[in-house]
């Protein structure tokens, strides 16, 4: 007897849903061994993490809070992985959209509120998707990676809004912080009630809806599918893949833009350094998890934030902030790792057959 | 000639699943000799060239090195028995220099590699035998006749006996070939066994002392050079005198119109010399014209061309009186220009898509299966439906992944596709490789149908029996163009044999 692991011709839908979740609960249990191994008790752990996060209004607020940039970016790198075009840049793309919906509120101090937030989100899909259309337009034109050139772009779009709020746009009144003035109030997403979530949360259930539909029913939908599972057949089909990568590159990016817009509109209220704890590096494994499937993605980002408030709380059990980091890293590791289950079959044969097909 | 063969491989048997790539093969190799192996693709030159490299184990038979029974376990077994090989493919390390890549290869007899000593060895070599490649330049600076160079010289620097060269020629210019040809006869002289693989009898003619002809994994004829003529040879690669009056299964049809008129058009292929080079026919409504040829003498850049998928450098291309050279792929396709290309799921199908998916891909935008925006999922699942009903497609289910369809059915998916779409002309290339006697039949009942409905054919293929059975007319390629063109009915083998190994009635045309 012989035992061999072969690529399965058939994935079978059940496997592809059954094997992601035992990976989450294998991840779990692989962390509780190091929570066990620092003497906590691993239970203890895990429900203080999702009482945290789940078990009060503020949790409850503060979880939808994290979710919604996770999900917009994590909606807007699916649209490129989908088409096999690795944009990792929407940690910057993110601070592009920002930057530009501040830019609004700084220039037009005065426009009413139905005005300033189109004109806001407007400016933030244009100033992210530009971002990442630059990068496809490397591409396309020389061939220049992509994984490189919007990994850089990240830097760039950071260092430009921190140029920034240092300079031009320092708040005179500010003393001397690197911040910009507050916005107006016309220029806030607003809340429910008292909480800190906000309106953006419409935003991501209805551009998730959107997707599901483009990516399910449309030309284009059906275009990127093709070209991402064979490139040579979408030639032969007649579709222009110079331009679906430029389009794929600017739609990703114009998401990622309007999460970083949502985000200065609806949480932070002023644009300044470091408003994204890295949420645009977060989401490329967000949308990974999710097979790049535009309602999973929310779920999957509802799912990171509930880590990364209840991450929160155990720091004042003591525990360091990089226990959630932690977390989020072993369930990428189980669920990548586990996606060989539902691509491969292991195979019992007797021996004279294997050698045969050696 | 030696007495003792350099190498002597002995009743070679290689099985892989589903196909016996080499059956029985015996091949001695001499030193001073340069042996050509020849045949079709798929005859087995390169599994077999595969064994003796150590890259497969043969499941049976043996080879000897200099009269000892060997058993190579891997690649290093048979570098180290001094068998050395270069690929079409070449595997050099872009970014290393000449020197280094060469030097990589003795990395293991010592612990710090002598770079002056390398450069050295290599300009001597490089000198002896008329191969001048600077040690020190990037591989990827280099010409492909210059890589080229340095995976000869790496073997020799190996001290390889047995020097294997795959289609060397193919990313040559003609200078380089003759260039290449006195350099291998410099090596054969002092006493290497060189082999050369290759496809193209004159160049086999030129160069080998021995042929060895292989057809469908078994050698069908071993001589000397002078043994043998090119037409000899060609019967030998295509196997059988070809029956034109099995013409039971058409029926006559008057022709139409010309459909298409290709006027002196040239083409590059992949590696950048011209895989096209004057190339004219033309095709009426009705017609089959079947293209004969040995592959790869320019048949996939011509469908290419017409499917707008390569460019022409020059040349007309009249489809229906209008000019359409140069047209993107979605104009040839709105024409109604439709291309069956030979890798059907590398190409024409997405593997990973299921059979409706595949069947609107190319008029997924016409109002046929969308929409202002939408993709009509009901009626690319009725016209899937329709295609498997009536071409007889079979599978698991039109949901399921078209990869996991077996050939024969791919192919039934595939033309149906194409028929569907009732083209005006179709480019098909070799329609039933790989497929089996029932699936071969329907698939010649499709091409024969699509004839009835009035659509111009180019059926490219390199079974002649197929041509003499579908085809009204007949062109021999060569070199990129159709060297000889005759009805069906005039096509004997003497003649289409000569002329696919390039011989025209004026010698003096011989390439």
């Amino acid at each position: 007897m012989k035992i061999k692991v072969q690529k399965s011709l058939a994935p079978n839908l059940t496997s592809q849903i059954l094997v992601p979740i035992f990976a989450v609960l294998a991840s779990l249990f692989f962390c509780a061994i190091f929570f066990a191994l620092t003497g906590k008790d691993p239970i203890e752990v895990y429900s203080a993490m999702f009482s945290g996060a789940l078990g009060s209004e503020y949790g409850i607020s503060e979880t939808f809070v994290k979710m919604i940039p996770l999900a917009l970016c994590g909606l807007g790198v699916a649209v490129a992985f989908r088409m096999h075009l690795w944009n990792i840049g929407a940690e910057g793309q993110f601070y592009m959209g920002a930057c530009a919906a501040t830019w609004v509120t700084l220039s037009f101090p005065t426009l009413p509120f139905f005005l300033m937030i189109p004109a806001m989100i407007i400016m933030g899909a244009l100033a992210g998707g530009l971002w990442g259309l630059l990068a496809g337009w490397f591409k396309v034109k020389w061939q220049v990676d992509e994984i490189i050139s919007t990994l850089m772009m990240n830097y760039i779009g950071i260092l430009w809004v921190d140029f920034l709020v240092y300079g031009a746009w320092r708040d005179p009144e500010g003393k001397n912080f690197p911040l910009t003035a507050a916005f107006p109030a016309a220029a806030m997403l607003p809340t429910f009630g008292s909480l800190r979530v906000h309106y953006g949360i419409f935003f991501v259930f209805i551009l998730a809806l959107i997707f599901w539909v483009v990516f399910k029913k449309s030309k284009w939908g059906y275009e990127t599918l093709v070209i991402g599972s064979n490139p040579i057949a979408a030639k032969y089909a007649g579709i222009n893949i110079r331009s679906n990568v430029l389009l794929a590159m600017f739609i990703s990016g114009a998401l990622c833009g309007i999460a970083g817009m949502v985000e200065v509109s609806g949480v932070v209220g002023k644009l300044q350094p470091g408003i994204s704890p890295g949420y645009g590096y977060t989401a490329i494994i967000v949308a990974w998890l999710a097979r790049l499937h535009p309602l999973a993605i929310v779920g999957v980002a509802f799912l990171f934030a509930v880590i990364h408030v209840g991450g929160f709380m155990l720091q004042t059990m003591g525990m360091p902030s990089a226990t959630a980091t932690m977390l989020q890293g072993a369930m990428l590791f189980f669920v990548v790792g586990s996606d060989i289950l539902t691509k491969y079959e292991i195979k019992f044969i007797s021996s004279k057959e294997g050698e045969k097909n050696e | 000639m030696a007495d003792t063969p350099l190498i002597s491989m002995r009743n070679i048997v290689k099985r892989f699943p589903g196909v016996t790539a080499n059956d029985q093969i015996n091949l001695d190799l001499y030193p001073g000799q340069v042996h050509a192996l020849l045949g079709e693709n798929g005859s087995g030159k390169t599994t077999l060239m595969s064994i003796l490299t150590g890259l497969y184990r043969p499941t049976e038979g043996t080879i000897s090195v200099n009269g000892q029974e060997k058993k190579f376990t891997s690649p290093r077994d048979a570098i180290d028995n001094g068998i050395g090989m270069v690929h079409q493919h070449f595997k050099l390390i872009e970014s290393f220099t000449v020197a280094e890549n060469i030097a990589l290869s003795q990395i293991s007899n010592s612990f710090l590699l002598s770079q002056d000593a390398v450069v050295d060895d290599i300009t001597k070599l490089g000198e002896k035998y008329g191969m001048v490649v600077n040690p020190k330049s990037y591989v990827w600076q280099l010409s492909v006749g210059e890589k080229q160079r340095v995976e000869i010289l790496r073997m020799l620097y190996r001290n390889s006996k047995v020097l294997i060269l795959d289609e060397p020629t193919a990313v040559l210019t003609p200078q380089e070939t003759r260039e290449l040809f006195a350099n291998l006869r410099k090596m054969a002289n002092d006493g290497c066994a060189v082999v050369f693989i290759s496809h193209k009898l004159n160049e086999v003619l030129e160069l080998a002392d021995q042929i060895t002809v292989l057809r469908s994994g078994k050698v069908v004829g071993c001589f000397g050079r002078n043994d043998t003529n090119r037409y000899g040879l060609i019967e030998m690669m295509i196997g059988r005198d070809i029956n034109v009056n099995k013409s039971n299964n058409k029926q006559e049809q008057s022709l139409g119109e010309v459909i298409l008129e290709v006027n002196n058009i040239s083409a590059l292929n992949d590696v950048g010399t011209l895989g096209l080079n004057g190339m004219s026919l033309n095709v009426k409504a009705g017609e089959i014209y079947g293209i004969a040829g040995v592959s790869g003498n320019g048949q996939r850049e011509l469908a290419e061309v017409l499917a707008g998928l390569r460019p022409a450098t020059c040349g007309s291309i009249k489809f229906k009186g209008e000019e359409i050279i140069g047209m993107s792929p979605k104009a040839m396709i709105e024409r109604g220009i439709s291309y069956v290309p030979e890798d059907r799921l590398g190409m024409g199908l997405v593997p990973n898509l299921d059979a409706s998916e595949n069947v609107i891909l190319k008029e997924y935008g016409t109002s046929k299966y969308s929409n202002s925006w939408k993709v009509n999922k009901t009626a690319a699942i009725k016209a899937t439906e329709a295609i498997v009903k009536k071409f007889d497609v079979r599978m698991g289910s039109i949901f399921q992944p078209v990869k996991m369809m077996s050939g024969g059915n791919l192919q039934k998916l595939l033309l149906g596709r194409e028929i569907a779409s009732h083209p005006k002309l179709m480019i098909v290339l070799y329609p039933v490789r790989g497929l089996d006697i029932g699936a071969i039949e329907s698939v010649h009942k499709l091409l024969l149908q699509l004839k009835k409905e009035n659509t111009a054919i180019i059926l490219v293929s390199e079974e002649l029996e197929e041509i003499a059975e579908l085809a009204d007319r007949v062109g021999v390629i060569f070199s990129g163009k159709i060297l000889g063109e005759f009805p069906v009915s005039a096509m004997d083998t003497e003649l289409v044999g000569s002329l696919m190994a390039g011989i025209t009635e004026n010698k003096e045309d011989m390439v």
